[in-house]
């Protein structure tokens, strides 16, 4: 019988049977712990593993992106208790200047095509992006990992989803993303995983790879795959030096547990509203409602690219007066190439507020929460009540992001 | 060794009307007000702290007790206190029509045993004093040792790591 995508992926990483609904056990290629949580990695270790090491330090890894750095006294006593353990135990520490870990562990080459990952961070399903299984799980968890270098996992049932139709500027790889979220619900496609194919897939860029997959996590999906690119090998030949990794393809005799097509073209511009992602509208059936602020960043939408689109529509104006934009990079890498590239100027000329790369807004980080009843645009992937502020937030796409900045209002980019 | 039958009362978690809640989220299971409480036995006072109706969970339950819930039960956020209640309060096993994927995961790896049944018998089991889990053939027995559901046994993974006592328990691999 053939095989899914994450099933080949598995096979490649365990003695046991692959077949969905069972349970193996999984060796694992890297593992990981940020910032949120680590601390309590470290605590759980040290309680079940008195005086033990990690499995492989080299395979075992902190990123720092929640809070970074600290600025609040409990992340720096926790980021502080990772160093420490980091140090004695000979891990690698992608420290706050790094960025967002998930991003991080893909620029490193340390998420290749094929790749097995876990880690602390519930979007770590992101690494689909490069034809890696990476896996957000609780401190319990990851503390078995960091010891084990294995972990337990059930095989899931594979969802196919193929697109027709090609989406076409305004409309993004966001866009696109928002619509699946908004056709799929939270529940979707729950416990499965994904693999979406079609020419709007192929044609993504690598920032439009990982916008989309790391939107699994809202449709209850446990990762999303795609076919490789030529974007994609230009990625890992960038992270790793090397194109010659198997990538992860289905076998043309997988079996799915569902088959789903949808037509994509002429796709417009989509938003999801308050206080759901999967609350999802297109941009003109809300346009005109008054924006405070507006985020671009996170790891679903804070690559080069996503934030380049930015600058490029902002170059020359300046924002809405009393609108707040606020931009976080997601990597130290792509925050150095803007600026080395001019564009982080183009955006403090529009009147932006600019900071170090990090998840930022999305974990109540750095770059500011809401108030009562402020209007926030993200470009991020949750808007639960609470999770960036107090005010209502709606997710859309960079560009839908900046030309609503302009306007002070909910603006849909063509309008520009 | 901890035993891999169960025997206890069955609680079906049932809205007002009778019918299995489904999707109940970690929030009702354990409220987010008592996050900072971090002794295991105090949380038990807590389990179903948000559930509508349930209020007086805490106080009627008992060692052994099996609950029987709805679709997607432990959905929601990822805080290992929503599985520690349960396990305070003695629960022996928890079968759901389905559960969120993490809070599977944080059971499974706290020894808290669940099983899957698509189907739950809802009027037989609130007619029951008490049922039989048997978590390694799935089986679930009335007081008279009839068989009145079959749920998906455990993995044998899941079953190793509840024997041992946990997932940081299983020091052998
Ligand atoms: S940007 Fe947001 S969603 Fe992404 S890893 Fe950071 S906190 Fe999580």
């Amino acid at each position: 019988m053939g095989r899914t995508v994450i099933e080949k992926i598995f096979a490649a990483h365990t003695e046991d049977e692959v077949v969905p609904g069972k349970v193996i056990w999984l060796d694992l290629d890297a593992r990981s712990a940020r910032d949120f949580a680590g601390a309590n990695v470290v605590k759980r270790f040290r309680e079940a593993y008195p005086g033990e090491r990690v499995a492989d330090p080299g395979k075992t890894f902190f990123t720092f992106d929640c809070n970074a750095p600290a600025n609040t006294i409990a992340y720096a006593q926790n980021q502080r208790i990772c160093r420490l353990f980091a140090r004695e135990q000979g891990i690698k520490v992608y420290d706050v200047d790094s960025g967002i870990g998930s991003h991080v562990l893909m620029e490193e080459g340390i998420a290749v095509p094929g790749a097995t990952v876990v880690g602390t961070d519930s979007h770590l399903n992101i690494l689909g992006a490069v034809g890696a299984f990476g896996q957000g799980m609780g401190d319990v968890d990851i503390a078995f990992a960091f010891r084990y270098g294995r972990t337990w996992f059930e095989v899931p049932p594979t969802m196919h989803i193929v697109l027709t139709g090609r989406c076409e500027f305004p409309a993004t790889a966001k866009d696109l993303t928002l619509f699946l979220v908004g056709k799929l619900g939270s529940r979707g496609a729950l416990g499965k995983a994904v693999e979406i194919e079609g020419e709007a897939v192929e044609v993504l860029d690598m920032a439009g790879r990982i916008t989309l997959c790391s939107m699994a996590t809202e449709m209850g999906a446990i990762s999303a795959f795609l076919p490789p690119s030529d974007a994609l090998w230009e990625f890992v030949e960038g992270a790793t030096g090397r194109r010659d990794f198997p990538y992860p393809t289905a076998d043309p005799d997988a079996e799915y547990i569902q088959e789903l097509g949808l037509d994509v073209s002429g796709l417009k511009p989509m938003i999801a509203a308050p206080p759901r992602p999967d609350n999802v509208y297109v941009v003109s059936e809300l346009e005109g409602e008054r924006v405070d602020t507006v985020f671009v960043g996170s790891c679903t939408n804070g690559r080069y690219e996503d934030i380049r689109l930015v600058a490029e529509i902002l170059k020359g104006r300046r924002v809405a007066p009393g609108v707040v934009l606020k931009v976080a990079p997601a990597t130290r890498r792509v925050w150095g190439q803007l600026l080395k590239e001019g564009w982080l100027e183009v955006l403090y000329d529009a009147g932006a507020v600019i900071t170090h790369a990090a998840c930022a807004g999305c974990a109540q980080g750095q770059i500011g929460m809401t108030g009562e009843g402020e209007v926030q645009l993200s470009t991020g992937n949750r808007n639960f009540p609470g999770k960036q502020g107090k005010g209502p937030t709606y997710l859309c796409s960079p560009a839908t992001a900046a030309a609503s900045a302009l306007l002070g209002r909910i603006t849909s980019p063509e309008r520009l | 060794m901890r035993p891999t039958v169960i025997k206890g009362r069955p609680w079906v978690i049932v809205d007002a009307e009778g019918n299995l809640i489904d999707d109940i989220d970690t929030d009702q299971i354990y409220h987010n007000a008592y996050l900072a409480v971090t002794d295991p036995r105090e949380m038990g006072g807590y389990a179903f702290s948000n559930l509508e109706g349930w209020g007086d969970f805490p106080k009627e339950a008992k060692p052994g007790d099996v609950l029987f819930v709805g679709e997607n039960f432990g959905a929601g956020s990822s805080r290992q206190h929503a599985v520690d209640c349960f396990l305070a309060l003695g629960i022996g096993a928890v079968v759901g029509r389905s559960f969120g994927a993490i809070y599977k995961r944080n059971a499974i790896n706290s020894g808290l045993p669940l099983l899957e049944l698509p189907e739950i018998p809802v009027a037989a089991l609130r007619a029951f004093e008490e049922v039989t889990v048997d978590l390694e053939s799935g089986e679930i027995r009335s007081p008279g040792g009839r068989v009145i559901a079959r749920a998906r046994p455990m993995s044998r993974v899941a079953l190793e790591i509840y024997r041992a006592g946990g997932l940081l328990e299983l020091k052998r691999l």
